[in-house]
């Protein structure tokens, strides 16, 4: 920096300028986003903790809604999710392997890949639309578990397929030269070198797929979810409350509600969405780390 | 010995057969989707619906009793404002954010913002409208002294900071698709990092970059929930953002529960289905062939 014919010329001093300039802006812009995370965080909890007791989360909603607690709605969430959860995560995970495993490069597996893309893009509301048309109309089961975990199923799909996918590359392709090199079919292969080699990959999407399903509120308003049920769902054909469902109607729908009830449901709701995230997040870095290959 | 094998060669081509089935399935399903929207409300829009009415007219009266309007320009509207709107907000932060993590951060660091953007992005559209409706509205009533917090800006702030995460991912990815001989031929010819960002590295992304901002309002468009709370149910075309709105999505949420099945009114809304399924579809498939080409290269 001192003298010498090292110096830096006034140009490049100028460019290191704007360089740190754009840099401070990019962080600031990137900080800007941390921030409404924590301050949602930070809003929910400070604003919904004296509501959250035991008895908040294991009691029916009684008055009106505006006392009791948000049981069922709890109860109606884990119907919803695991009902969903086994028509995809299956359904899923094969196409998947079909993608990975067998396709190969041709208009067809581009229509698929193309399928899944808009999949992915079509609004919830016009899954809505697709679940009262397909499963509570023609189908005729109703507005019931069933119907809004089939909707759910659909739209939560394309996540599966492609964390699977994404699994299911990472085992190497030697792995399954070896394999077939000793007389194994191709689906000998699949189920016992790359399916093991990449069950956990897999369960990461699913998780992925849990919490989709487990915050989404527009594909369950017309084709399962409930306002108000008073009880528990017996099986799939019953209707059922959710936590998400619930956050909407006691925001928008119900008057008198206490202004804690709310928050604590939307701080449920987002304990039970973030804790799979992150547990699907720490599983999947687990995995990059200890990867054997 | 030779029947067993029969047997499991038999069992083979069956589970095979079922995994071409479930491959095939997100066409089966795309196709559903458009096919049970569509016939559901096909009797209203081939037989009695006014196309250039449901296009043009901003009148949306559906439960008039002498004159029943099915204009959705106002609805087209509401979503293209909130949706602009979200989109002043996404693409800077969201593309800032994507070089800021992809050029000038690295190791842990890199990590913990990565995770930071997907939690953003988990948080359900319900929460983001509760937000909306309990912490934006009064935000905006204090600051700005609008008579209602529940309008376009409000709809679009939270709109923008829910489509920043996918901005963010394929942003990142489409920088992270530029070779690495880009980045050190930049860097070996004297010129610092950000100037190799903007000279050499936002041109080489363009069309993965443009695929994020497309795919950011994809997701804008179709979010229902967080709009259905936060932008207040005027059916209008908005002049100022201050203006409450109401979008195509959230008029199928809205009204979709009040409407008899099979009625002209509940076949409109279908007819909406039809229209927001197009727009999305074409949004995405034009996302899809810009990232399809910036993986070609």
């Amino acid at each position: 920096m001192s003298s010498g014919r090292f110096r830096a010329s006034a140009h490049t001093l100028a460019a290191e300028r704007r360089q740190r300039v754009a840099k401070g802006v990019l962080a600031v812009a990137t900080a800007l986003l941390v921030l409404p995370l924590l301050g949602i965080l930070g809003l929910l909890v400070v604003n919904g903790w004296p509501a959250l007791t035991w008895e908040f989360l294991f009691t029916d909603p009684a008055a009106g809604m505006t006392a009791g607690g948000i049981y069922p709605a709890i109860v109606g969430t884990l119907w919803l999710i695991g009902v969903s959860l086994m028509i995809s995560a299956p359904i899923g995970v094969m196409a998947a392997i079909y993608l990975s495993e067998y396709a190969g490069d041709n208009w067809l597996t581009r229509g698929i890949h193309l399928a899944i893309v808009n999949l992915a893009g079509v609004p919830s509301i016009v899954h809505a639309l697709f679940g009262v048309g397909a499963f509570v109309l023609f189908l005729d089961l109703g507005t019931s578990v069933l119907s809004a975990s089939l909707t759910l199923a659909v739209m939560t799909l394309p996540v599966i397929i492609a964390s699977t996918r994404e699994a299911l590359a990472s085992v190497p392709l030697a792995f399954r030269h070896a394999c077939w090199a000793l007389g194994a079919s191709r689906w000998q292969t699949i189920r016992h070198i790359v399916l093991p080699n990449s069950i956990s990959g897999i369960l990461t999407g699913v998780i992925l797929q849990v919490s989709r399903a487990a915050g989404e509120t527009a594909p369950i308003m017309f084709t399962g979810a409930a306002f108000y049920l008073p009880f528990l769902p017996a099986s799939v054909r019953d209707q059922c409350m959710a936590l998400s469902m619930h956050l909407f109607t006691l925001s928008t729908q119900v008057p008198n509600v206490p202004p804690a009830f709310p928050y604590a449901t939307a701080l449920v709701l987002l304990a039970i969405v973030v804790a799979f995230n992150l547990f699907s997040i720490i599983l999947r870095s687990y995995l990059r780390a200890h990867r054997k290959w | 010995m030779r029947r067993a094998s029969l047997f499991s060669r038999l069992g083979e081509r069956l589970i095979e057969a079922v995994i071409v089935l479930c491959g095939l399935s997100a066409i089966f399903f795309v196709a559903a989707i458009f096919l049970f929207v569509f016939l559901s409300g096909a009797d209203f829009m081939l037989h009695r619906l006014d196309w250039g009415e449901f296009l043009t007219s901003a009148e949306w009266y559906p439960t008039s009793v002498s004159n029943k309007r099915y204009g959705t320009l106002a609805l087209i509207a509401g979503s293209a404002s909130v949706t602009g709107l979200a989109m002043l907000v996404a693409v800077p932060f969201g593309l800032g954010t994507a070089v800021f993590i992809s050029e000038f951060t690295e190791g842990r660091v890199r990590e913990v913002l990565k995770v930071v953007v997907e939690l953003l992005a988990a948080i359900p559209s319900v929460v983001w409208g509760f937000i909306g409706l309990v912490i934006m509205n009064p935000l905006i009533i204090d600051l700005l002294g609008a008579p209602i917090g529940l309008n376009v800006l409000n709809g679009g702030i939270i709109l923008g900071l829910m489509s920043v995460p996918i901005v963010v991912s394929i942003g990142e990815d489409a920088l992270k698709a530029v070779p690495d001989s880009y980045r050190e031929a930049s860097l070996a010819l004297g010129a610092t990092r950000w100037q190799s960002v903007y000279k050499v590295l936002f041109p080489a992304a363009r069309s993965g970059l443009l695929a994020a901002v497309l795919l950011g309002v994809g997701r804008a468009i179709g979010e229902t929930m967080a709009v259905l709370m936060a932008t207040g149910h005027a059916v209008q075309i908005p002049t100022s953002p201050l203006d409450s709105v109401r979008t195509l999505t959230a008029t199928i949420a809205a009204e979709l529960g009040e409407t008899a099945r099979g009625s002209d009114h509940y076949q409109a809304l279908f007819a909406i289905g039809v229209q927001l399924f197009a727009i999305t579809f074409v949004v995405n498939l034009t996302a899809d062939l810009l990232v399809r080409g910036v993986r070609r290269r």
